[in-house]
């Protein structure tokens, strides 16, 4: 059998898909408002009441340990968070639910982890907490918690636009050596089975989730980095301006929902 | 620091069944993990909870590596009498946490 024999169905298929791509046209729109599902909704009724109840929640057990570090003094001038803040159920409620926001110091947008450890930094004179630490995981938990419920609600402003147009060439970009691109999965196949779990929308309704399968709770980002890995493309590093800009985008996708932190997922 | 959350109802009518749960933090390393370089990570997990109710002892378990992180634990026992049911969660490496409750039964 020739070379050329073999490659001319080849070619032809090559340019049948191509025609396909073509056909297809535009990358999918985002997800109509009416048609937005948290990932909540894709989950077994087990995993719903784990969810559901504080008692039942291991999310519950970082949310305390949160509350025990809002409440501890720290850094060079030996000062709480609640020192400032006060009482979190009041002066942190809806916070999460706008972050990523605008920072002018930063001069971009940043996320609740940053936003953390620049009142830690600036305010307490304390060293920052590691990304995806176990205290930082807390206190994020412990503030998102606060908004549990609220709808999400990040800017799209003139100032943050171009950061979250950034995120969203980010979310549409085929990469990785799969050359798959979030789009291509969550807004175009969402609730089909990618083996043997239900492809959810991506909305970030309620990190830090305490996920199933990590065993404990994880932010965003984490999440964000299995997602990268999984279509072989290499991750950016924690606190990348890029994974911020993503967040941006996928929360102001989300805008609207509620906040379920912390969530359980599977 | 391990933590642990207990549900108990405040108050209970005598002779009625009612559900204790149990939630505490501890990663329930099993023992048979590798870290990248190929070390095995040693075993971390809890090894018993005991439940007792005003000092007798009303349940008891044993864990076992393939019990998940942040085991949940969810029983029953009947109202008896008002007082404290306690807690106590014994592991590897000298783990050891206690926690207690106030039930009044009417």
């Amino acid at each position: 059998m020739s070379a050329r024999r073999l490659g001319w169905p080849l070619s032809a298929l090559a340019a049948a898909c191509v025609i396909l791509v073509c056909a297809r046209g535009a990358p999918a729109a985002e997800i109509p408002p009416g048609e937005r599902r948290s990932g909540y909704e894709f989950m077994s009724r087990e995993t719903r009441a784990m969810q559901d109840d504080d008692f039942a929640n291991p999310g519950t057990l970082w949310v305390l340990d949160g509350e025990a570090l809002w409440n501890r003094k720290d850094g060079a001038v030996q000062r709480a968070c609640a020192d400032c803040h006060g009482d979190a159920r009041a002066s942190m409620r809806g916070v999460a639910a706008r972050h990523p926001a605008w920072d002018a110091a930063a001069g971009r947008p940043v996320n609740l982890e940053q936003r953390i450890n620049a009142c830690r930094t600036g305010r307490q004179q304390a060293a920052p907490l590691a990304y995806e630490g176990k205290d930082l995981l807390a206190l994020t938990a412990y503030v998102a918690r606060q908004s549990r419920g609220m709808a999400i609600a990040v800017a799209g402003d003139s100032r943050t636009r171009p950061f979250l147009d950034a995120g969203r060439e980010t979310f549409t970009r085929r990469q990785g050596q799969l050359n798959l691109a979030c789009t291509q999965c969550h807004d175009e196949q969402w609730g089909k089975k990618l083996a043997g779990t239900t492809i959810p929308q991506a909305h970030p309704t309620g990190y830090p989730i305490y996920r199933l399968e990590w065993q404990g709770l994880g932010s965003l980002q984490r999440r964000l980095r299995n997602c990268m890995i999984g279509m072989r493309a290499e991750p950016y590093a924690y606190g990348a301006p890029e994974f911020v800009d993503l967040e941006l985008y996928l929360m102001w996708r989300a805008r609207g929902m509620a906040l379920e932190t912390p969530a359980v997922r599977p | 620091m391990a933590r642990a959350v207990v549900n108990v109802p405040g108050t209970v009518r005598r002779g009625e069944v009612f559900e204790i749960r149990t939630l505490v933090q501890h990663a329930m390393e099993t023992g048979f993990r590798r870290t990248q370089l190929g070390e095995a990570i040693p075993r971390d997990i809890i090894r018993q909870f005991v439940c007792t109710y005003n000092g007798a002892e009303i349940f008891r378990a044993e864990f076992h590596p393939a019990i998940s992180a942040n085991p949940l634990l969810a029983f029953s026992t009947i109202a008896t009498e008002s007082g404290t049911i306690a807690f106590t969660w014994t592991g590897d490496r000298g783990f050891s946490l206690t926690e207690s409750a106030r039930i009044t039964v009417v």
